[in-house]
């Protein structure tokens, strides 16, 4: 679709995706730093977390339990179940991203839901679209998660909570607006629905963090129940 | 009893965990997805990973379902992804429409 659009154009574009999707992280992080605080932990354990944990959903983890006076290994457990996830990321990450030695080390650290999602929304728009929304997204996220943990640390209680600027709402609004443009064909449009359905009926039922890795389950399924199909591109739709 | 060091050895734990999790993804064979049942699937999964995890963070907190300011925001980011807004307006629309509620809401 984009394929034809000229190489500053699409970088801008991604670049502003990437930037846009870390403004709106870097805010969420100072209630992860206040709620932090408050938990019991201190403020450098608390930076600790953000900059060696830096996956969202486990740090939230971590910290709802010991704040609730649960033991911190239990804690531990239940945050790393959660960032089961991004090793999932990791494998449909591996031939976009290509890194190897150190780089691969970085990546690492970086493969989280934002940097994945906008990495593999702009895939389609060639090869080092989709490795710069990666790149840019993560390094956007990671200086100003880290920023924010440590202002909210500092600043505690007295940021408020960040669902008063509404920015819960900002990640899912993202992220749709980032499936938006795959919406192509029937496929597309059943694998979104059974996936977010599943997503949603696993929420009860699985610990959090477990009902993305469940919906992942959907395109799998679709494909071995068409397996005796011909396959039909996209593009030949 | 939650002493210093206990809590040190949880965040290390934590983290060593995360990132062995992360870097197991990357370290698996690139030929993983070439078999062509699993580029299939691959083509598919960030379709159904974005549209799982937008479904996740706007209805549930924790495990729980809930319906709250966050749908109205999700609701009028869907009316400006329709009319085609760029991303950003598309963020912005949600946290705001999102903010609105909650004041209103009170």
């Amino acid at each position: 679709m984009s394929t034809e659009l000229p190489w500053r154009t699409v970088r801008a574009s991604v670049l502003r995706t990437g930037l846009g999707v870390g403004v709106a992280s870097g805010a969420y992080a100072l209630s992860i730093g206040a709620l932090g605080v408050a938990a019991g932990l201190s403020i450098v354990q608390t930076c600790a977390l953000s900059v060696l944990v830096f996956t969202g959903g486990s740090q939230f983890a971590f910290v709802g339990v010991v704040a609730g006076g649960g033991s911190p290994l239990s804690g531990a457990a239940s945050a790393i179940l959660l960032g089961a996830r991004n090793g999932l990321y990791g494998v449909r990450l591996v031939p976009l991203l290509g890194v190897r030695g150190g780089r691969r080390l970085v990546a690492a650290q970086l493969t989280i839901d934002e940097s994945t999602a906008v990495a593999l929304a702009n895939e389609d728009r060639g090869r080092r679209a989709g490795q710069l929304g990666f790149w840019v997204t993560g390094l956007a996220i990671f200086l100003l998660w880290n920023l924010g943990t440590l202002v909210g640390a500092l600043v505690g209680s007295a940021v408020g909570d960040p669902r008063d600027y509404g920015l819960d709402a900002a990640a899912p609004a993202a992220f749709l607006a980032l499936l938006a443009p795959r919406m192509r064909g029937r496929t597309e449009w059943t694998a979104a629905l059974l996936a977010a359905a599943v997503a949603i009926v696993a929420v009860p039922l699985v610990p959090a963090g477990l009902p993305v890795l469940v919906a992942a389950t959907v395109p799998v399924v679709m494909v071995l129940r068409h397996r005796e199909q011909p396959y039909v591109e996209d593009s030949e739709r | 009893m939650t002493d210093d060091a206990t809590l040190w050895f949880a965040v290390l734990l934590t983290a060593a965990g995360c990132y062995g999790l992360k870097l197991l993804g990357l370290l698996a064979p690139a030929r993983l997805l070439e078999h062509p049942l699993a580029a299939r699937v691959s083509d598919l999964l960030p379709v159904s990973l974005l549209a799982a995890l937008a479904a996740v963070q706007t209805f549930a907190t924790g495990t729980e379902l809930v319906v709250d300011a966050r749908v109205a925001g999700v609701g009028a980011a869907l009316v400006a992804i329709a009319l085609r807004a760029p991303f950003l307006v598309v963020v912005g629309v949600a946290a705001l429409t999102a903010s609105l509620v909650r004041l209103v809401a009170g």
